[in-house]
């Protein structure tokens, strides 16, 4: 048997964004029949250089070159990526909810006879791809009478009928559960002996280390290394240190010493999907806040983060089972937004622009917009008060902007958050949840952005921070919880958190659950 | 004699001139808007040989728009939340009947019928509010259905038959400001009038320069405010003298004042008020306004009703002008209203507009439809015009914010010096604290 032929192969491919460079000659090769996962942490570059390979970036918006099954590529778009029998499956499946298994399938490829479509011959591929996936539900089916799992499957039987050379899955079982998940690989192990290359993100070491022949790290939009499996002994620390081996610079302010009282206290939260019922999305969840304390939640995408954050904000996700809240040793209520802000909780959402702003407002409209109250008499907006705190906020949060009457779509990001965060300081809070709070804004505003965390702190409010950035958290929380699967696994303080364990408890339920 | 072209004078005059319209992302369109009026108003003038700008034609413009007017100010409310409403036609006629009957068959005193008519507008506004806020249909589906039910609603209850009303109460659309004392030649009613809006006119200037400096931004140049008042006193005082020297008996018409006093109470509303401010918020991205705290249930219903209410108001006045209600009543007003909306500088997606800008708006529509009327152009040709200017306004809208830019005239009103007050090295993030640090309490009112 000769070598292994390589069907992929990227050659120093560089991408740059306005500011940033999200790929800097990042090199990946990936032999016929393999499954090849590509690991990082958030942010490392793993779904922009999918990006680029499937031709989302079209060729001519990167440097670099990709040659596929022995040829240059140019791919100008999904279209022509697919074409040559490269498909990607993203994390939100892109199915249709409203039509039959078989309608998702043949989408935008139907089998025509005279101009119409052939029905008849389109079920019964579709029966036959089904068989090839394991599903063996009725073609007829609507996807959204489907769970999550059984969509995958669709998708990946979608690719089979668009005869798929190299398949992409970009975090295939984060949605999915145990049974589900170990199907689905099952299902890729099988592509695998029929000769589909895979190439898989995951953030699930212990599937990626299950499953791979060959691994690639990114780290910064860099390629660190490809390890081959069965060559170097892989296992998940030997990842992880892979993935977060870089020397934090000294970015973060100093912590204040004196934290007080635990003052906010929540219980056995548990929260339903808004949509699937079966679907727990926070089981059972109890932290505590101390009074000038900085708490950090770390967990993967999905893990349950924001879902839980948002539920305690006034119900604002999905539906509420059970849990109490405490503040000051009192239970409280929060059944809607105004209640929670009446009980001094601010919330900081991931998404600015699609949760946190009115992008047609100026900076003055929205610094006041969470406590009109403060600056109105009655119900007449003072005007002048109104100008007065914006410009208050302007100088203490420096933001940058000629006037405060500028409107906030014209910030740039880490401005705008800064918008957001005297949004809710000014609501006088004493709790504030910030979730994702340097999302997409530079190093500069993010050093910025920790040290108004820390003052926040230093005046004796609790702070929540979510974050997918391991550093950031390591660098400002004062104790971290883990989440995963919408269960709380950990609970350490600063001194005993580095990036290896949290990581272990973010990936995997089996940790020992530590409760205050 | 050639049209004369409205220049901009100064960039600074300019942009407090947009200021009347209130500072906002849309008021270079609406100062453009303002100026195609200017010079509608003055082709017209010169095509029709002086017939527009004369007394008897400006007094009938104000009486027959101005129901129109009065349903745009309700509708631009219900749009910048990201609605619409189609019934408001329908609504007015169906109010305009059950009032006719509440004089004619029970006898109902006219001050007494107003009320009533008001109070049905508002039943009929929660109705329709209950189902887009609290169910979550779609205004366009709900409204739809409204602009059915109380057309059939109106020709139900009447027998399609017209109901005449008694003069006390046509006084509220047919009526005007009387006259007393000395014979000057001019209405002394509608002189008065005209005096209290001069002096409004200044004290309102006054007391923006005072806000202003307390501020604390850069003020305009006195001589801005005084060129500005100039233009502004001009205005009136030739409009007082035009509405003042009608026909004998005429002068101001009443539907007129009350459609004044809604444009500064809602002015007020929607520029003031946490009510105002909240409808603009859940508009402009209702995901972010209910994470704020906004009850945005109640302002989509309360944003509907007063739509309702609105309706109600305009239907008696056309009532009034018309001494009579009929199932035709209203046909089309919507359309009107809607057009207004958008070629005031409204957006589609909500979350922008101004009562001010819509009222411009259907100021063109109406010099327009008048215009054109007194040129002799059928009915047909001139629903050709009106829908060219509602889609060119809209269009020139559209493209320049692609562009990148608020609009054409908006480039001339941006500010000058924006650079002096960009970084300020000076100020430090520690001193943050002010008012945060203090221990949490929450304000009260």
């Amino acid at each position: 048997m000769a070598i292994e032929p390589t069907i992929l192969e990227m050659r120093t491919i560089t991408k740059e964004f306005p500011g940033v460079k999200a790929l800097d000659r990042v090199s990946l090769s990936v032999k016929a029949g393999e499954i090849h996962s590509i690991c990082g942490e958030n942010g490392a570059g793993k779904s922009t250089l999918m990006k680029v390979l499937s031709g989302v970036y079209p060729y001519g918006t990167y440097e670099g070159e990709i040659v596929y099954q022995g040829e240059v590529s140019r791919f100008k778009d999904i279209r022509s990526s697919e074409a040559a029998g490269i498909v990607i499956i993203h994390q939100e499946l892109a199915l249709i909810p409203e039509l039959s298994i078989t309608e998702n399938i043949f989408l935008g490829n139907e089998p025509r006879r005279f101009g119409t479509i052939n029905w008849v011959e389109a079920k019964r591929l579709a029966i036959d791809l089904l068989a090839r996936v394991g599903l063996e539900d009725d073609p007829d089916t609507q996807i959204k009478n489907l769970g999550v799992g059984k969509q995958q499957l669709v998708e990946i039987a979608k690719a089979l009928n668009k005869s798929v050379k190299l398949l992409i899955l970009d975090e295939p079982t984060a949605a999915l559960n145990q049974a589900d998940s170990q199907h689905l690989l099952d299902l890729i192990l099988g592509l695998k002996g029929r000769g589909i290359a895979s190439i898989m993100i995951s953030h699930k070491l212990n599937e990626i280390e299950q499953i791979s022949d060959s691994i690639t790290i990114l780290r910064d939009g860099k390629t660190i290394e490809t390890l081959d499996v069965k060559i170097d002994g892989v296992n998940e620390d030997r990842i992880i240190r892979g993935m977060v081996g870089r020397t934090l610079e000294n970015r973060f302010p100093d912590r204040n010493s004196d934290i007080g009282e635990v003052f906010f206290e929540v219980k056995n939260w548990t929260v339903q999907h808004p949509l699937t019922s079966e679907r727990m999305v926070v089981k059972n969840s109890s932290f505590t806040v101390r009074r000038g304390e900085v708490v950090g939640f770390a967990g993967l995408m999905g893990a349950g983060r924001t879902e839980l954050a948002m539920s305690l904000f006034g119900r604002s996700y999905g539906t509420f089972i059970s849990g109490q809240v405490f503040k000051d040793g009192k239970e409280i209520q929060l059944r809607n937004v105004s209640e929670a802000i009446d009980h001094g909780i601010a919330y900081v959402s991931e998404d600015r622009k699609a949760l946190g702003l009115n992008l047609l407002d100026d900076i003055q409209d929205s610094v006041v917009a969470a406590k009109l109250s403060k600056i109105s008499r009655g119900q007449v907006i003072d005007k002048v008060a109104e100008h007065h705190v914006a410009e208050k906020y302007r100088k203490s949060l420096r933001i940058k902007t000629p006037t405060v009457q500028e409107g906030v779509n014209k910030l740039s990001g880490g401005n705008q958050q800064k918008v957001v965060l005297a949004k809710w300081m000014f609501t006088d809070p004493d709790l504030l949840i910030l979730d994702e709070p340097t999302r997409g804004i530079d190093v500069g505003a993010k050093t910025e952005i920790y040290g108004i965390i820390r003052d926040l702190a230093a005046q004796g409010k609790g702070v929540i921070m979510i974050s997918s950035e391991l550093p950031e958290l390591l660098g400002v929380s004062d104790r971290i919880y883990t989440i995963f699967e919408g269960t709380i696994t950990n609970n350490l303080t600063a001194d005993e958190a580095d990036p290896e364990t949290l990581l272990k408890s973010m990936t995997s339920a089996k940790k020992k659950v530590t409760q205050p | 004699m050639s049209a004369p072209r409205v220049e901009p004078k100064k960039s600074g005059g300019i942009r407090d001139l947009g200021k009347m319209f209130g500072a906002g992302q849309s008021s270079g369109r609406q100062i453009g808007i303002l100026g195609a009026l200017v010079v509608i108003i003055v082709f017209f003038q010169i095509a029709t040989g002086g017939l527009t700008l004369d007394p008897i034609n400006l007094i009938n413009l104000v009486n027959q728009n101005a129901y129109v007017l009065i349903l745009a100010i309700g509708m631009v409310m219900v749009i910048i939340a990201g609605h619409i409403d189609l019934s408001v036609g329908s609504v007015a006629a169906f109010t305009g009947i059950i009032v006719a009957i509440s004089m004619q068959s029970w006898h109902f005193p006219p001050a007494l019928a107003i009320l009533f008519g008001l109070v049905v507008g508002a039943i009929i506004g929660a109705w329709q509010g209950f189902w887009v806020a609290y169910v979550g249909v779609p205004a366009f589906i709900v409204t739809l259905a409204g602009m059915l039910i109380f057309r059939g609603g109106n020709q139900f209850v009447g027998s399609s038959q017209s109901i005449p009303v008694p003069d006390a109460f046509a006084f509220i659309g047919n009526g005007f400001i009387g006259d007393f004392g000395p014979n000057t030649n001019y209405s002394n009613g509608t002189l008065i009038l005209g005096l209290l809006v001069a002096i409004a006119v200044i004290w309102q200037e006054i007391r923006s320069r005072r806000t202003q400096s307390k501020m604390g931004s850069d003020k305009a140049p006195v001589w801005v405010s005084i060129v500005k008042l100039v233009i502004l006193e001009a205005v009136v005082i030739y409009a007082t003298l035009l509405f003042a020297g009608g026909r004998v008996g005429t002068s101001y018409p009443i539907s007129g004042i009350i459609l004044g006093v809604l444009v500064l109470l809602y002015s007020f509303i929607t520029r003031n008020t946490t009510f105002g401010r909240h409808i603009y918020a859940v508009g402009g991205n209702w995901h972010a306004a209910e994470l704020s705290g906004v009850k945005i249930r109640r302002i989509n219903f309360l944003v509907m009703m007063n739509m309702s209410i609105l309706a109600a108001l305009a239907g008696m006045i056309a009532v009034g002008r018309s001494v009579a209600s009929g199932p035709g009543d209203g046909v089309g007003w919507e359309l009107d209203a809607i057009a207004a909306v958008f070629i005031g500088g409204a957006a589609v997606s909500g979350g922008i507009g101004t009562i001010v800008g819509s009222i411009v708006g259907g100021l063109v529509i109406a010099v327009l439809n008048n215009g054109l009327q007194l040129l002799g152009v059928g009915v047909d040709r001139v629903q050709i015009i009106k829908g060219l200017v509602l889609l060119i306004a809209v269009g020139v809208d559209v493209y320049s914010k692609k562009q990148g830019r608020p609009s054409i005239i908006g480039r001339f009103t941006r500010s000058r010096d924006i650079n002096a007050a960009l970084d300020r090295p000076d100020i430090t993030p520690t001193n943050s604290a002010e008012e945060t640090s203090r221990p949490p309490a929450t304000t009260p009112n």
